[in-house]
């Protein structure tokens, strides 16, 4: 091990100093793409030039991302997960903390995923803090309902990619191109879209936390 | 030299940590941290690098990326965590095998 660290040290510090040149001899001052999505904003619906790229400019990209996420939650699941949660009841600062901070979590990623269409916010930033909320009610013993862990659960899950899918079809079949939305209705149909991600992104994070599949014993 | 190359070369140096600590280190769950090192490191590049445009707004592009770029690392890494369970379950050893070394 000592003799391999040695070995690899110089060529890590080569690396290093090859990227750093590389780095340094990028231009100074570069427009790259803002000038192209600062003239395209008037159309994009929303007046958040990341939610205008993440949405409408690439909404491709987002659509491939949301499946991604889908597909890292059925690996896991595919996996059988690991049973390493011991099931122990919560410390009362835990217990008090989960119910103070939920609600407030719940309707911080609503306010983020309303914010994102004209200041920094959107839909993975909403997803994230609902599922930092699912992941403290997964630590406090909090789970799912059992009639609720078959389609309910996975109706959600999908709902993120399927609406993104259903979306793509749609501007596919009425309007000229893959995800390129009227002009008018593109803000409606950002939030639209943005809010199944949200939801979607968030109990996937939250499953992924969990790690096993919920069988019928119920979990989310 | 503005900031925003000071900060690039800051995450290109935590990018060749990673590398580094994913070569060294045997354990899986070291190998895991070093690679989240190593997209910290690349994310704060592109923040970094959208900077550029000299003008209040920086390039939405990169931070686009970035967004979309921070979920996906967190669903492989929990996908990559949950092979390494695997492992560590199966064989009682969360390292991979070491054909030299037996």
């Amino acid at each position: 091990m000592d003799r391999n660290r040695w070995l690899v040290l110089p060529l890590i510090l080569a690396l290093a100093v090859g990227l750093g040149y590389a780095v340094l001899s990028l231009p100074e001052r570069t427009d790259g793409l803002q000038k192209m999505v600062a003239d395209k904003m008037e159309v994009s619906g929303v007046s958040n030039p990341v939610t205008a790229v993440l949405l409408n400019f690439r909404g491709y990209d987002t659509l491939l991302e949301m499946v991604v996420l889908l597909l890292a939650l059925l690996g896991v699941w595919s996996l059988g997960g690991a049973a390493l949660h011991r099931e122990a009841a919560p410390g009362p600062v835990l217990d008090t903390l989960a119910r103070l901070l939920v609600p407030v979590l719940i309707l911080v990623a609503a306010y983020l995923l309303w914010v994102g269409a004209h200041a920094p916010g959107g839909a993975f930033q909403a997803g994230s803090v609902l599922g930092a909320a699912g992941v403290l009610l997964l630590l406090v013993g909090w789970r799912l309902r059992p009639g609720l862990t078959a389609w309910p659960l996975r109706l959600i899950l999908v709902a993120g990619p399927g609406a993104f899918v259903i979306m793509a079809i749609f501007t596919l079949l009425i309007e000229r191109q893959l995800l390129e939305y009227p002009p008018a209705q593109a803000g409606a149909l950002i939030l639209l879209l943005e809010t199944a991600a949200t939801l979607s992104i968030g109990v996937t994070l939250a499953a992924l936390f969990l790690g096993e599949r919920p069988q019928d014993k119920g979990s989310k | 030299m503005s900031a925003a190359f000071l900060y690039a070369l800051v995450g290109m140096g935590l990018f060749s940590l990673g590398v580094y600590a994913l070569i060294v280190h045997a354990h899986l769950l070291r190998k895991i941290l070093a690679i989240n090192v190593m997209g910290s490191g690349i994310f704060l590049v592109l923040v970094a690098l959208a900077r550029r445009t000299g003008e209040a707004q920086p390039d939405a592009v990169p931070h686009a990326m970035v967004i979309t770029g921070i979920v996906v690392a967190i669903s492989a890494t929990a996908l990559a965590l949950t092979l390494m369970l695997k492992l560590a379950a199966e064989t009682g050893c969360a390292e991979l095998p070491d054909e030299k070394r037996e």
